[in-house]
């Protein structure tokens, strides 16, 4: 009769030729047009289990999708977002032109090329739902969902739901959470809702509309988060009509990284931005009171303004630490990992949340961007067999509005002993300049990704006594610095100096004691362009 | 003021004229712990290579090694020229990702971080020249120095 070729179950006489032991059960799949099996939201398991949903989780997930052919990798995050780089949140973001940019967070460079914050768009991702089950594998990202509890006998992770979901491989890339002054947390709500800590795309939503509608801006703290807000904000008082003011307890700008003299420098710098800069600022106390939020530092200073951005720090996130029963480093807190990022067996750590082995530095934890894809990369490949050690050095960067810039790695503290080497900076050395120069994308993206110049070859030879350089007044517009520690360098910055990356890395690689740091300092031809 | 800790030394053009005498420790091309370039000392492509942006790690990753591969360890005349289905194969699962792997011309020479650009693409349907301008991209990156990865 060719019924039999597609029923439903409405068609009685179909009813009635099923046995009745099924009837409470799904017809059998040949006599029926085909059924989706329902599968749940959450995969039951993950042969790769990401926790955390920033760059370095995502570096880990394209690590393992390149090496282990058809992985299946779902990574949770108890963001709304897709994994995202936040560089751009203090920096590029702010330049745009475009109305929009709070919604599309796209940006135009200086080159005119434009990109999205977000590694990728939707489509490169499959759902949670299909993950265990659609050919090739592919990366899942399970968004408001938060791990509360690791269960590492079991070898599985409960949701803030309770839904379990069992791993093969574990990644923590839990990153962290911005710290707050305490004499913000007492000072009562009025306060504290008009006080931002920066961290995430909400973050920068919110403050682009703060920097509309208010008047005057106090950002606390002096370090990269701080600065970097600050000149941003700085460019964008003028034509909003808007104060910016911002406080920290150091000397100047970047007084924890920069040697003193440079510090100062680019405080001048700041200043040129459009920020009241005030130094020294140690804050005593904050209240709201006349419809201002009222700062007072211990000198006696008072600041009045309608909305603070503390950026002091960030708290890593080590929540899981109990649970799982993993370590917590006490100097430098987030969970301590060794060399190839491993806590324990089968899990790993990376990104801000890692306070690792560093065979070359020591044990550090690292808050940069590039350390998060670098190290995000590396336990992606540990993860899925290399047993590599942290050895490719990252680095960082900073603009201060877009004719200063630096980028340094290694150990950059200003407790260690320095010596700079500086020329002058002409028009081309700038951020913008070089952009335009290389065209090699944004200065966001991480330097590991950007196809970098030669390495500058040593060539031994005789050395010529150099003339005395001449006293210049103190222009430091452009220069190589060195930081070391018990004569050998560890750190490297490169001031308004680009595309010497490698160079750099090379000499903190070698960790060779160099009797005369000018001579080293040669090898990056800081006269060129 | 005295910056007793922190040395501070100004050099002309003309100071740095004469060649360095610091000397560089020799790098060792078979190092287990340094990053590769594209291809490993063992002659395998580094599906992992920063300079392939995330071609091998997107939906179309298994595509893209198939072809890549094919063409690769390809010892034809014309390299590459048994490994057109591989090729057809990728750039229909690219065609499905518009959003990902972009058919514009605008993909300029290097991978950009984030999205999975494809390299340019060629307008004539040979699909065995696709390759060619990926792998002048990544060969250059390939005899970088290992730390530009």
């Amino acid at each position: 009769m060719g019924k039999l070729s597609s029923f439903s179950p409405a068609d009685g006489a179909a009813a009635e030729s099923l046995p009745h032991t099924f009837s409470s059960d799904p017809p059998p799949a040949s006599a029926m047009s085909p059924v989706e099996p329902a599968l749940p939201e959450v995969p039951e398991h993950a042969p790769y289990l990401l926790i955390g949903g920033g760059t370095a989780s995502f570096a880990a997930a394209r690590s393992i999708r390149a090496r282990d052919p058809g992985a299946r990798v779902l990574i949770v995050t108890d963001e709304a977002d897709l994994p995202y780089m936040r560089p751009p949140l203090s920096k590029e973001l702010w330049f745009s032109d475009d109305p929009s940019v709070t919604e599309t967070l796209r940006f135009k460079q200086w080159n005119g090329k434009e990109r999205s914050i977000y590694f990728q768009p939707p489509s490169f991702y499959v759902s949670p739902r299909e993950l265990q089950t659609v050919e090739n594998g592919g990366v899942a990202v399970l968004m408001d969902r938060k791990v509360t509890h690791m269960d590492v006998r079991g070898s599985k992770v409960k949701l803030s739901d309770g839904t379990e979901i069992s791993y093969d491989k574990c990644l923590i890339a839990t990153g962290g959470v911005p710290r707050n002054l305490q004499v913000i947390e007492r000072a009562g709500e009025e306060v504290k809702k008009r006080t931002t800590l920066f961290r995430k795309i909400e973050d920068f939503r919110a403050l682009e509309k703060v920097s509309r509608e208010l008047k005057s801006i106090t950002i606390i703290g002096g370090g990269f988060l701080g600065s970097e807000l600050a000149c941003a904000l700085g460019r964008r008082s003028a034509d909003l009509g808007l104060e910016v003011v911002q406080m920290f307890p150091e000397k100047g700008n970047m007084g924890k990284v920069l040697p003193e003299y440079l510090s100062n420098w680019t405080t001048e710098k700041v200043k040129k931005e459009g920020v009241t800069v005030l130094t020294d600022a140690v804050v005593k106390n904050v209240s709201y009171k006349d419809g201002k939020v009222q700062i007072r530092m211990k000198d006696g200073r008072v600041v009045k303004t309608d909305h603070v951005v503390a950026a002091v720090g960030l708290e890593p996130n080590v929540e899981l630490a109990r649970s799982a029963g993993l370590e917590v480093d006490s100097d430098f807190g987030g969970y301590r990992v060794n060399a190839e990022l491993q806590a324990r067996a089968n899990i790993w750590v990376a990104g801000d949340a890692a306070c690792f082995y560093d065979i070359k530095l020591g044990r550090r934890r690292v808050e940069h961007h590039d350390h998060a894809v670098v190290s995000g990369r590396l336990a992606g490949e540990n993860m899925t067999g290399a047993d590599k050690p942290y050895w490719h050095q990252s680095m960082f960067w900073s603009d201060l509005g877009p004719d200063v810039g630096y980028e340094a790695i290694g150990i950059v503290d200003s407790n260690l002993p320095t010596v700079g080497v500086f020329t002058k900076a002409t028009a081309k050395d700038t951020p913008r300049a070089v952009t335009e120069l290389s065209g090699t994308g944004i200065r966001s993206e991480s330097e590991t990704e950007a196809v970098a110049g030669a390495v500058a070859g040593a060539v031994a030879g005789a050395a010529g006594a150099p003339a005395p350089p001449p006293q210049q007044k103190e222009d430091y517009g452009k220069g190589v610095i060195f930081y070391l520690r018990d004569k050998v360098v560890v750190g490297i910055v490169l001031w308004n100096v680009f595309n010497r990356m490698p160079i750099a890395r090379k000499i903190i690689k070698d960790g060779e004691e160099h009797a005369d740091l000018n001579e080293v300092a040669k090898l990056f031809n800081i006269h060129d362009d | 003021r005295f910056y007793c800790k922190d040395r501070i030394i100004f050099v002309t053009k003309e100071d740095h004229e004469a060649p360095s005498n610091a000397e560089l420790v020799e790098d060792d091309p078979n190092d287990p712990y340094e990053d590769h370039g594209l291809i490993l000392p063992s002659g395998e492509i580094n599906w992992n290579c920063p300079c392939l942006g995330g071609m091998a790690s997107g939906p179309c990753g298994q595509q893209f090694k198939e072809a890549f591969s094919c063409f690769h360890y390809s010892t034809e005349e014309v390299k590459g020229s048994e490994c057109i289905e591989h090729f057809r194969g990728m750039q229909e699962c690219m065609q499905k990702y518009p959003e990902l792997y972009p058919q514009e011309d605008e993909n300029e020479s290097g991978p950009s971080g984030g999205d999975d650009t494809a390299p340019a693409e060629p307008s004539n349907t040979d699909a065995a020249s696709v390759p060619d301008s990926s792998v002048d991209e990544v060969t250059v990156a390939g005899t970088e120095n290992a730390a530009t990865s």
